[in-house]
């Protein structure tokens, strides 16, 4: 296979309207180390963890017709993952000294003091701008992956509000063609794949690889915590990786997709799920991050697991011989440990259907929009004709080493009326089973005092 | 006027928005053959180094060379006043503190060679807390006292008392452009530095010290900084210093920037204080004496830590009379990271204390909290418990008054507790709080600057001043100054970077003053340069010649009159004494008050901030998008202070909330709902440049009403009594204090309060 041997080749990509060769570099090299290098400055580094969105860029990725430009973290890309890609930095947007519309409404009311954050809002607010079926005004929930210290955003709000239509221009007329397709392709240390048998004979040939999809967690390790990675697979050409399908009995969705193409791809989806998706990082994460690595990590505090138990949701396992499923419960083994054998990858998650009547999901943090949760929580109920319960599945992150489903409570409500009782007997069962740790984010008598209460205020929204 | 008080962009928002805009490690691909420089860093946050081997270090691949004492020609120490900043330390004093550094031909080989150093420590016991140091009395300096009347008596003599504790939880700068330096030696033997700082002359007078040479041979550059908020007013010396130092010994350009966790690790926040007080006052709330105890957290040097608490001690009072009071601050010595000037400077502490106060006699008097502070407001003719006249004190109650008119705050407070009465799994609260705030340095020798304005023949205008530019629009104000004074368009007046070969000895651009000061000397500059021109420009008239500037110019040069001008200011009347802290440290006060709406989730404790109303007295704006920018960006910093951003530090003293997933800025969420902020009308400030007042600090006091308005709603979970709630108010804090105020059975006792309440 031609991508198995490490060849020194150059990292190909689009880089506003040009074709670059960027020479072989260690593979924690970033697109943001590579853009600074080539003296496009203007993308910054703030915090090298994709919160701060400083250094945020676009990538001009398939839309429903034609393309659409998507913002993501230039320090959470790898410079080998750019490759094939399109990616426009804010210096692309102004021509002959004129000021693209975004840019000036950012710079006339006072939307930038320091400056140091702006070329990151620019472009979310650049992709935002364009985003195809928009209507009206720039929604600002697009710059939610953009911290800024100095103004206090109500400025860069006013300049969001104040766009109109995209006009007709080159930028608008990219996206009437399609986003590049991304081939397979290797380099020194990283490797692309195309095909789910190519993927899983790079994984056999070398079991010490590293299986990358977004790269939003496994880059903060190279870059926080000078984490090496002697080789990368990256599974984000890999289209048995990267299916859907809302059938009759389940949704399966492909471990690959990003988060933000599983929200365009699931049409039919539950109004949960969008409340949970607005919760789940920001939206030039969601543009990178994928369910599979979300779950692939075990973090104890995702923000996936939680709300996949209470669905009662099968990980799909691809290994050289078949697929296997295991349920997400018995997925997570350990802290962070998971059921992945050496030479598997996550091929897709299954959620079985109907989904269940009642599903609210709650996420306690210090700040309401990206931040890591204290406690993260999802509770589903189906009920019976009685309007007693007929099934409940009460699923936490953060008070245990894995995301956990606490059974305990689940059995103090079912076969019962959803009443005042059942959630204090859920709650007194949830007390009992639970016995989380304080750290930096919450005190553990505060985490378990939240997956008590949050039960009574899942009662209080979802009377019956 | 054309300029000034008309509505101007920043002056760099185009290279902002385009990216153009250089900040210093955007310099970086200008030096060619630049060495990366990186730190040893220490295990612990007290220890002994007994040995320090650097060998194998520099054995590595591409590694250069490696950096320790031995290496200075000069001091190898950073610390300003003191000299308790050793860049090499024998003795650990705070986690993570570098011991010596490694210069590599990439950031990577320094990281490396970094991490093979041998380092040999003796882990020593070390001090982490305020409490701890208050037991081990671990403090930095003597006590800081300042005493008006008699107020142990006062407050004996007072029909009731009150008493109260609180920690105030210190933050984080997090400016979005990290730590950054860059060091070469130039063309004639001299350092040129270009490094992110507020105080580009401090910067020069360490690192010619660490070298050994003279001020003249080092000269510090800022362009612009990406955000400093103070965290770059002393604490950009030291990586300077050691750019430079590896400049000098390897004569190869040097860069040093700390990324993000390790800026966080190493530099010094914002105080974190702990206060005691207890209050005289009478039935109506009225303050008759107070006596406080304020214990900053100074960490493990001395930094600017006396003056912030010095300002911490004047703020005392915010806007109220305080009759009697005899103050006491303490600075704590701990292991901890150097703690420095954040916007507000101590102020922001000292004013959470009073409104702690005030709420907590108003609930013990079963009184709504805004009746007792307007009862206790400073009038005309009343001077500060440092005995300084309160200049305008009027405009307190009349910024007062009408705000509360029109933020409609009587009529929603009653709205409010209906709202409340029907709920009991959410409440709503309200508060109105003020702010005054005194402008000047209170070290009376800074309260001066410079400038240099040079014309040339071709009419355009470079303006130098000592000022540097984080954001905060200091260099559009100056533009429009020197404009309207030079009568030019704005276009052709250059605001240069700030160096220390332009203009000499000035004063780190801090404590609100950067316009002011620089501001006022600019405008003595171009004075003087108009005063010359005006008779040239006259006699081109006359003679029925054009006269526009350029003309102007030419002619002038031709009649061989200088075009160029020194500016100079030193602010008028400060007298203050030190020794016994009083006299007139401030030139005048900036005034404020806000109104805050917030909703509090029982379940959780979390909240939103559904409405806000600002109205605040920036005298006569002379750069309203400038100045709104300023008031509006930070309250919200000040909001991100109060409620959500935590310092955690571990049971090592390894600051655990180090980056940008762990400790928490205000986002987009944190914007209220509703924000409606306004200016003080018919309020230019005579004896200021253009009539304007400083705005840079006092807006951030202004979110001390969020703090407050949560605990009314805290307070409407029980039965309205006293809240504790220290700061900041996370919604873990605020869950709590609901839990207490839950199981609070009755309120407005008076013997409770006089008593003073325990601390859980």
């Amino acid at each position: 296979m031609a991508v198995a041997s490490p060849v020194a080749a150059n990292i190909s990509f689009r880089l506003n309207g040009e074709t670059v060769h960027a020479p072989s570099a260690p593979s924690h090299t970033t697109l943001l180390d590579y853009l600074r290098a080539r003296g496009l400055t203007g993308a910054k580094e703030g915090c090298a963890e994709g919160e701060c969105g400083a250094c945020t860029v676009v990538m001009v990725r398939p839309g429903e017709a034609g393309s659409v430009y998507k913002p993501v973290n230039s320090c959470l890309v790898f410079l080998a993952q750019a490759a094939g890609h399109e990616v426009l930095t804010v210096e692309a947007l102004a021509h002959d000294g004129e000021l693209h519309p975004v840019q000036r409404a950012m710079a006339s009311g006072g939307g930038s003091q320091c400056g140091y954050c702006t070329p990151g809002f620019v472009m979310s607010l650049f992709a935002e701008h364009y985003r195809p079926g928009r209507n009206g005004a720039c929604e600002t929930a697009a710059m939610a992956g953009n911290l800024c210290r100095c103004t206090g955003y109500r400025p860069i709000r006013d300049a969001a509000l104040s766009l109109g239509p995209a006009s007709a221009d080159d930028f608008r007329a990219r996206l009437a063609r399609p986003a590049p397709t991304l081939d397979e392709f290797a380099c020194n240390g990283f490797a692309r794949p195309a095909s789910l048998s190519e993927c899983l004979g790079l994984l056999a040939a070398d079991p010490g690889a590293r299986i990358v999809a977004g790269a939003t967690d496994l880059a903060v390790d190279t870059n926080l915590k000078g984490v090496r990675f002697r080789r990368l697979i990256s599974v984000e050409a890999v289209p048995e990786l990267r299916g859907f399908d809302d059938a009759a009995a389940h949704v399966d969705i492909g471990a690959a997709l990003s988060l933000d193409e599983i929200a365009s791809r699931w049409t039919a989806a539950p109004t949960f799920f969008h409340e949970w998706l607005e919760l789940f990082a920001s939206p030039p994460i969601r543009n990178r991050a994928t369910l599979g690595g979300n779950l692939a990590t075990a973090s104890p505090i995702g923000d996936a697991a939680p709300m996949l138990l209470a669905l009662d949701a099968e990980i799909r396992i691809a290994g050289t011989a078949s697929i296997r499923g295991v349920p997400l419960h018995a997925f997570f083994t350990g802290y962070r440990k998971t059921a992945l054998q050496p030479g598997e990858v996550i091929h897709s998650i299954r959620i079985p259907k109907p989904l269940p009547e009642r599903v609210r999901f709650y996420k306690v943090a210090k700040r309401r929009l990206d931040d890591i949760s204290s406690v993260a929580a999802c509770f589903a109920l189906d009920f019976e004709r009685a309007s007693r319960v007929a099934k409940a599945r009460f699923a936490y992150g953060g008070v245990a080493a894995t995301p956990i489903r606490a059974t305990t409570a689940e059995d103090a409500v079912a076969g019962f009326p959803w009443d005042a009782a059942a959630a204090e007997r859920a709650q007194a069962a949830v007390a009992r089973a639970l016995s989380p740790i304080g750290d930096h984010r919450a005190s553990a008598a505060y985490r378990l005092a939240m997956a008590q209460s949050l039960i009574g205020k899942f009662h209080e929204e979802t009377p019956r | 006027m054309k300029f000034v008080g008309n509505p101007h962009p920043h002056e760099s928002a185009e290279g902002h928005v385009t990216g153009g805009a250089l900040y210093t490690d955007d310099l970086l691909e200008r030096f060619p053959g630049v060495l990366h420089a990186w730190p040893v860093l220490a295990p612990h946050a007290h220890a002994r180094v007994l040995e320090c081997d650097l060998s194998a270090a520099c054995a590595r691949p591409g590694v250069v060379t490696t950096l320790n004492a031995a290496d200075a020609p000069g001091e190898a120490d950073s610390g300003a006043n003191r000299h308790d900043e050793p860049l090499f330390p024998k003795e650990v004093l705070y986690h993570q503190q570098p011991v010596a550094w490694v210069l590599g031909e990439t950031l990577d080989a320094a990281q490396d060679g970094a991490a093979h150093a041998r380092v040999l420590y003796e882990k020593l016991p070390a001090i982490l807390t305020i409490d701890h140091a208050i037991r081990e009395s671990s403090f930095h300096s003597a006590p800081a006292r300042l005493h008006r009347g008699d107020a142990r008596a006062a407050i004996d003599a007072s029909p009731l008392r009150t008493s109260g504790e609180l920690a105030i939880g210190g933050q984080e700068h997090f400016y979005l452009e990290t730590q950054c330096a860059l060091a070469a030696i130039d063309e004639s033997g001299g350092v040129l530095v270009h490094c992110s700082t507020q105080h580009p002359t401090e910067t020069q007078a360490i690192v010619a010290r660490v070298l050994g040479i003279g001020e003249n041979r080092v000269t510090v550059e800022c362009l612009r900084m990406g955000g400093a908020f103070g965290g770059k007013e002393v604490q950009a010396n030291a990586w300077a210093a050691i750019a430079a130092l590896g400049a000098w010994k390897t004569r190869r350009p040097v860069r040093v920037r700390l990324p993000r966790a390790l800026d966080m690790a190493l530099t010094g926040k914002r105080h974190p204080f702990f206060a005691r007080y207890t209050a005289g006052h009478d039935e109506r709330g009225k303050l008759l004496g107070i006596e406080a105890e304020l214990y900053s957290d100074g960490g493990w040097s001395l930094d600017l830590s006396e003056p912030v608490l010095w300002r911490a001690i004047f703020h005392l009072d915010n806007a109220y009379l305080l009759p009697a009071a005899a103050v006491t601050g303490y600075i704590c010595r701990t292991h901890k990271t150097s703690q420095t000037a954040f916007r507000g400077f101590g102020g922001p502490q000292g004013m959470v204390v009073i409104e702690d106060a005030l709420d907590r006699i108003a609930r013990a008097l079963g009184l709504p909290p805004h009746v007792v502070r307007e009862r206790n407001f400073y009038r005309e003719g009343d001077s500060t418990h440092y005995g300084m006249a309160v200049k305008d004190a009027s405009r307190i109650t009349r910024i007062w008054d009408e705000l509360r008119e029109s933020s409609s705050f009587d009529t929603r407070r009653i709205a409010i507790d209906e709202i409340n009465a029907g709920e009991s799994n959410r409440k709503r609260g309200i508060a109105i709080t003020p702010v005054k705030f005194g402008i000047s340095f209170t070290a009376t020798m800074f309260n001066q600057a410079g400038a240099l304005a040079l014309i040339y023949r071709d009419g355009t205008v470079q303006i130098n001043h000592g000022g540097t530019e984080m954001g905060q629009g200091l260099h559009t104000k100056i533009r429009q100054i020197a404009a309207e004074s030079l009568g030019v368009p704005l276009e052709t007046v250059r605001i240069m970077p700030t160096r220390t070969d332009k203009v000499p000895n000035t004063s780190a651009t801090a404590a609100s003053a950067g316009t002011d000061l620089n501001g006022a000397a600019v405008l003595d500059a171009c004075e003087q340069l108009k005063a010359r021109l005006a008779p040239v420009a006259a006699a081109l008239a006359a003679e029925g010649r054009p006269a526009g500037f350029a003309q102007t110019v030419e002619a002038a040069y031709r009649q061989r009159i200088p075009l160029f001008a020194q500016g100079y200011y030193r602010t008028p009347g400060l007298s203050y004494d030190a020794r016994t802290g009083q006299g007139k440290p401030f030139h005048y006060f900036a005034y404020g008050a806000a109104v805050s709406e917030v909703e509090v989730d029982g379940f959780t404790g979390d909240y939103r901030v559904l409405r806000a109303d600002l109205l605040h007295d920036v005298g006569e704006s002379s750069s309203p998008i400038i100045d709104m920018g300023q008031v509006e960006g930070g309250f919200i910093q000040g909001v991100g202070w109060l409620t959500l951003e935590e310092l955690v530090w571990n049971d090592e003293g390894r600051l655990a909330t180090n980056g940008a997933s762990t400790y928490k800025l205000p986002s987009w969420a944190e914007l209220p709902e509703d924000f409606r902020v306004k200016f003080l009308t018919r309020a230019a400030e005579p004896g200021v440049v253009f009539g304007s007042k400083a705005v840079g600090e006092p807006p951030l006091m202004l979110a001390i009403s969020v703090r407050e308005a949560l605990r009314d709603a805290i307070a409407a979970f029980g039965k309205g009594g006293l809240v504790e709630l220290d700061s900041p108010a996370t919604p873990e804090r605020v869950y709590w204090a609901i839990e207490r105020a839950r199981a609070v059975p009755s309120t407005s006792v008076l013997n409770e309060a006089a008593a003073g309440v325990a601390r859980p």
